[in-house]
């Protein structure tokens, strides 16, 4: 599973998605790949790319959002969901529970992704977004049971459902758990597919291991960012097991289209108006979709700098359960 | 038998002692006919004391065990007629997973599962169990081939994993893994899988989400194999048997979990040291199983399974 541990896996990463790159006086970035070094705002402004070699920084789950939907239509649900170890699972010294508390602290969310609704050009969607900063973007139970309500609350409302992911795997800490997640998420697929409602996976860097091999390669239609790192078995895992050397940057989304993995590397500048194409041409039709109505729907707008904008407001509630889901 | 596993090493003792004795044949004296009777008693309670309190990773290596009965092996000796299938029609056959219609107790059904293969050659040709994503597709066409025809699906699973190499992203190994989750879920006929030896990560789960999991005693079931598992928390292999104990993987621990459906009990020492006792075991409870299933109507049957595994995974919520 989560074959490429957290942070390093292959090709020039930042050892964290939007941290390390940033000077101590905030004002300049250095790009981790080609080592240009780039003016913070202007960085932004480019949607956190690099404007030399186009390389494509990581980005939080909050910021992924706000590149693609609509101002302020985005409402969290599950913000308060958190995991509960299992196993209770201590190795060496050190516990997950301990693990989980120091990742909420330090990235300052709950888990390795976030789940809600909102629009894109008007058009409204359910979404998971995954988060790699907070373990790795690891999937145990929380971020299977985040990913399946998404799944849900497409299936319940009508909504194409969208899926961001990253991550490197399973979460070992969840042992067993972690690994039936796949299949949980997997079979809530399964029934949006048979109520016939579109399912869109976007890939960024990294994703591997028991993501890759479950959510992220079942989409209708499967986009990837470019030079992201996609694979079952990343390089350095490849290398480990096989005993052979590896060229940079050999297993990457350009790799995977070239393959007939997925359908689309796109830029991250064309993201948004990417998927706004998708949602009207994959409409689900309207007699289906029936009496619910789309949530409050802002009117398009050009994708803008991405942290000149909040993380979405979020209307999280606590407690669980309280978006009509699930009892 | 033959005990040759480091904690085995007591028994192993035991073992010589009674096999030299034994070899006197009639020339054995009143005294060591005697002498032998208590080592042979001595062994079977000091092997049920050994095996009763195994750790993890102990567990591990007999799981690994070279002499385990493999699919094949228990294909043998549980099905009266096999007719194995090869090939994904589309690249190639990936003998990592072996299958076909197989008469099992009167009826026929399909049996899918991962071989190692014994012995050098075998074991090459077998790619030691690990498929590549052929694999996955043969697997997939054997089980929509089955619902074809209402035949109910065993999978035996037993690998370290799926392969590993660069041609396997090139073929697309994660997708071949979901595509087999996927047509899981929705298959309209009764699927039971059973792990005979190591359920190893998502190569394992590809060939068995079903409706009943039942894992023989001394088998595992990991989310990755405790030495990759080591080496991702810890950055090393070394850490492997403590990562085993604290993911909790043997049959044993995940059944008391909650997490598998039934515990199939092996013989004395391990199903290596006794294959035809061990497929007898897994055949009881294969045939009780699908007798259940089989009395489920299919669609009450997919909406179970589909809730089982929804249900799976505890959280909570913070205040």
């Amino acid at each position: 599973m989560a074959k490429e541990a957290a942070g390093s896996s292959g090709g020039p990463q930042p050892e964290r998605p939007s941290g390390p790159g940033v000077a101590p006086d905030n004002l300049m970035v250095k790009c981790p790949k080609c080592k240009e070094i780039l003016y913070s705002r202007d960085w932004e402004k480019n949607l956190k790319v690099c404007s030399r070699c186009n390389y494509h920084f990581r980005l939080t789950a909050h910021e992924r959002v706000s590149l693609l939907l609509d101002p302020g239509s985005f409402v969290e649900l599950d913000a308060a969901m958190v995991s509960v170890d299992p196993l209770n699972f201590v190795s060496r010294s050190q516990s997950y529970a301990a693990k989980l508390q120091e990742e909420r602290a330090k990235v300052g969310l709950n888990e390795a992704a976030i789940r809600g609704y909102g629009t894109i050009e008007g058009l409204p969607l359910s979404l998971a977004v995954m988060d790699f900063r907070f373990i790795g973007g690891s999937m145990g139970s929380v971020v299977g049971e985040k990913v399946t309500r998404a799944i849900e609350l497409g299936l319940e409302r009508r909504w194409p459902v969208l899926v961001v992911s990253t991550s490197g795997g399973a979460r070992m800490q969840e042992g067993f758990y972690s690994l039936l997640q796949m299949a949980k998420t997997v079979a809530a697929l399964a029934r949006l597919s048979e109520a016939r409602i579109p399912y869109f996976s976007l890939i960024t860097d990294p994703t591997t291991g028991g993501v890759t091999a479950s959510f992220a390669m079942l989409g209708d239609v499967i986009l990837a960012e470019p030079g992201a790192l996609i694979a079952f078995a990343g390089p350095r895992v490849i290398e480990q097991f096989m005993h052979v050397k590896l060229p940079e940057g050999t297993v990457n989304s350009e790799f995977v289209l070239q393959h007939g993995m997925i359908d689309a590397v796109v830029h991250r500048r064309e993201l948004r108006a990417t998927l706004a194409r998708l949602l009207r041409l994959y409409k689900v039709p309207e007699a289906e979709r029936a009496q619910q109505s789309a949530p409050a729907a802002q009117s398009s707008v050009e994708a803008a700098t991405l942290l000149s904008r909040q993380p979405a407001q979020s209307r999280a509630e606590v407690g669980g359960g309280q978006d009509g889901l699930r009892s | 038998m033959v005990y040759d596993l480091e904690f085995e090493k007591p028994l192993a003792e035991l073992e010589k002692r009674i096999a030299s004795l034994q070899r006197k044949g009639e020339r054995l004296r009143p005294e060591e006919h005697v002498q032998l009777q208590e080592y042979e008693r001595e062994l079977r309670r000091r092997t049920e004391e050994i095996y009763r309190s195994l750790t993890a990773w102990q567990t591990v290596q007999v799981a690994r065990h070279k002499d385990r009965p493999y699919t094949a092996d228990f294909i043998h000796l549980m099905c009266e007629e096999f007719f194995e299938l090869h090939g994904d029609r589309r690249v190639g056959d990936d003998q990592a997973i072996i299958g076909g219609p197989a008469l099992f107790n009167g009826e026929t059904v399909m049996i899918i599962g991962h071989e190692k293969g014994r012995g050098m050659r075998e074991k090459m040709y077998h790619n030691n169990g690990m498929p590549h994503p052929e694999g996955y597709h043969k697997a997939i066409r054997l089980m929509e081939q089955a619902e074809k025809f209402g035949y109910p699906v065993i999978c035996l699973v037993d690998t370290q994993g799926a392969f590993l190499g660069l041609e396997d992203e090139e073929r697309g190994q994660g997708s071949a893994i979901a595509a087999s989750l996927y047509a899981m879920a929705r298959l309209r006929v009764p699927i039971i899988a059973a792990v005979i030896g190591e359920g190893g990560s998502g190569g394992a789960l590809a060939i068995s989400v079903a409706d009943r999991l039942l894992m023989l005693e001394y088998s595992i079931y990991t989310v990755a194999a405790p030495e990759a598992a080591a080496s991702i928390i810890w950055r090393d292999k070394v850490y492997a048997p403590q990562t085993a104990e604290a993911m909790r993987i043997s049959a044993r621990e995940l059944y008391a979990l909650g997490l598998i459906d039934e515990l199939v009990p092996e013989p004395l020492g391990g199903a290596h040291h006794n294959h035809r006792l061990a497929a007898e075991n897994l055949k009881m409870a294969l045939i009780h199983h699908l007798q259940e299933l089989r009395q489920i109507p299919v669609d009450r049957l997919v909406q179970m399974r589909y809730e089982k595994y929804r249900a799976v995974g505890p959280f909570g919520f913070a205040s």
